[in-house]
């Protein structure tokens, strides 16, 4: 839009300063919250601003650091391991269906593509995964429900190579009698750098943030959950952490900054996405367009 | 002829490893979402674990006669089209009146920091949202209570005891986290718009109001109208953390938060009625099919290049 409205333009600025702030103060009071002392929490209620500033929260998280180190550690197990595998998935599906010349694409453009239509829902899903293939309590059940591969990565991966690598690149190279696999390492997964790089992003955010795998299958070893569900059963009671602690001899319970240390604990849950977040902003908002086009 | 025949050979073999590469995405597929889809009986069986689902006996429609009979569902249905309506009609109207604030707004650096910050929540697990959502409404220590409250002079709000408030609060939550995806999705079409459609609307003497109206969102109508179509496909879904953890799921908020999907889980998991669980997902499952074939028609008819087939 083109003006010269002095007023409008002013309001623009004005209402983007607003609802820019308004994304931002949330995590600013969780922040805040987290730096501030019992007394003043309990006297002032969570605030923006640390209020009598402290880092005893983070000093008990510390001492309490078995519990939330493991759950830490899970998740991060899970995210590499689950992004990796994915990847390598999404790409092996990806490049053959892209190739227009492998009998029975359509058959398997449909098999993939039928699945983002019509889903079983949960309780088929749950009981396939806990009766048919056991792998409730497994560290399988984070990994494997719902996230490993994506038909909708899938699609995006196979547009971005019809639409980017052209077919006499790998005629070429099959002429020079490379391998449909040495096709894919040398040629197709060097080329399609970005959007791999964009899939494994969110993928990345997905693995991090899903809790329903760990609520939904892992019910008697709750030593395989991740960070997530540490945080639920924390927000429950936070007496979940003490319990935790192995050896806590010296380590005085009766004190638990109840009310600061969820707080600590949820900053340290998103601390990984902040700091990755910045670096890879711009590949999140490819992935938004990519997404818009055939969402 | 003996050479034609070895050609063939050489492309059998290679799509043969083409095929290969297909092997474990099949697998999954056919772990991961097909084998649910049989399972989707289930919600015509009695089920006996003694003698397993399998052989468990058929029971006709029983299992879904609560679906038509009790308060509960009436209520879980209502609420999860009751909310995805309001998620549609707001979500978009407000991402799009924040996509023409960021065309409007010409400083670079504030456009980029602001889009950086706004995305941010969409990335954020439901997990931390329940404990944000905490920091604001924690009856004893909440920002709510302790400091908006007080400094109107109010008095404290037990929030997870008060269903009153809470279709607002649900609404504002998602409306936080999503907006940042759905302004910058509009913005990325915004910016394609053709600038001297602008400049010939403004040589005519239109304003601003008559821009947007004239240009803008003619412009944008095929993205608009699709953003629509797909979230009437997904409208008997709901995102089962916002409705589940976001409350915490308290009973006093049932009658407000309980959806299609918090209740498939409450009964499979919690109450162990395995049968109304499956009756209730059937039918999600089912009608979702119907929408998403019929949502996908009109595209079709509308702009068959976004037409998802």
């Amino acid at each position: 839009m083109i003006t010269k409205n002095k007023v409008l333009i002013f309001a623009a600025y004005v209402l983007l300063t607003i609802v820019t702030l308004s994304a931002v103060i949330p995590l600013l009071i969780l922040i805040g919250s987290s730096f501030s002392s019992e007394e003043a929490l309990v006297k002032y209620g969570y605030s923006i601003f640390p209020r009598d500033f402290t880092l005893a929260t983070y000093q008990y998280l510390w001492a309490a650091k078995d519990g939330v180190l493991r759950a830490y550690k899970m998740s991060i197990i899970v995210t590499v391991v689950g992004v990796l595998a994915s990847a390598v998935m999404t790409v092996l599906f990806a490049y053959p269906l892209s190739r227009r010349d492998l009998p029975g694409n359509r058959i398997i453009s449909f098999f993939l593509f039928f699945t983002m239509l019509f889903n079983g829902g949960l309780v088929p899903t749950y009981m396939v995964y806990t009766r048919l293939l056991n792998i409730k309590d497994t560290i399988f059940a984070l990994i494997v429900p719902g996230l490993l591969m994506n038909a909708f990565y899938v699609i995006m991966m196979r547009t971005y190579i019809h639409s980017n690598i052209s077919d006499d690149i790998l005629e070429a190279a099959k002429i020079d009698g490379a391998s449909e696999f040495r096709c894919l390492t040398k040629i197709v997964v060097p080329l399609s750098k970005p959007i791999i790089a964009t899939i494994s992003l969110m993928s990345t955010i997905a693995y991090w943030n899903n809790w329903q795998n760990g609520m939904y299958y892992i019910q008697s070893k709750t030593g395989l959950l991740g960070i997530q569900n540490f945080l639920m059963t924390v927000m429950n009671s936070t007496t979940a952490l003490k319990y935790e602690q192995v050896s806590g001899t010296v380590f005085d319970h009766s004190a638990i900054p109840a009310t600061g240390v969820r707080m600590a604990l949820a900053v340290v849950a998103v601390l990984p996405i902040l700091l990755i977040y910045p670096f890879f902003q711009k590949s999140f908002v490819k992935g938004i367009t990519l997404g818009s086009v055939k969402g | 002829m003996p050479k034609q025949k070895n050609r063939t050979l050489t492309k059998m073999r290679r799509y043969w490893s083409l095929y290969l590469m297909l092997v474990p995405g099949i697998l999954y597929l056919i772990v991961n979402n097909y084998l649910p889809l049989f399972g989707l009986t289930i919600a015509f069986k009695k089920v006996n674990y003694a003698v397993g689902i399998l052989n468990s006996e058929w029971c006709g429609l029983k299992n879904f006669s609560f679906l038509f009979s009790t308060k509960e569902a009436f209520l879980m249905f209502r609420n999860t089209i009751g909310y995805n309506l309001a998620f549609i009609f707001i979500g978009n109207a407000f991402g799009l009146l924040i996509a023409i604030t960021m065309d409007t707004v010409k400083n670079r650096f504030f456009k980029n920091v602001s889009q950086i910050i706004i995305l941010f929540p969409y990335l954020l697990s439901i997990v931390i949202v329940t404990y944000i959502v905490f920091s604001f409404l924690s009856p004893s220590s909440g920002f709510m209570n302790q400091t908006i409250l007080r400094f109107f002079g109010m008095e404290p709000v037990s929030w997870y005891n008060n269903p009153k408030p809470w279709p607002v609060i649900l609404v504002i939550v998602y409306i936080w986290m999503s907006f940042g995806y759905t302004s910058i999705l509009y913005y990325s079409t915004l910016i394609g718009i053709d600038k001297s459609l602008y400049e010939a609307a403004a040589m005519d003497g239109a304003g601003s109001w008559q821009q947007i109206k004239n240009v803008t969102i003619p412009c944008m109508r095929k993205i608009i109208i699709i953003m629509f179509i797909l979230a009437i496909g997904k409208i008997c879904y709901s995102d089962f953390g916002l409705f589940y953890q976001v409350p915490m799921h308290s009973g006093m908020l049932q009658n407000v938060t309980q959806t299609i999907d918090t209740y498939v889980y409450t009964a499979l998991l919690e109450q162990n009625n395995i049968s109304r669980s499956a009756a209730a997902g059937f039918l999600q499952s089912m009608l979702g099919f119907v929408l998403v074939l019929i949502t996908n028609k009109i595209v079709n008819r509308f702009d068959s290049e976004s037409a998802m087939f």
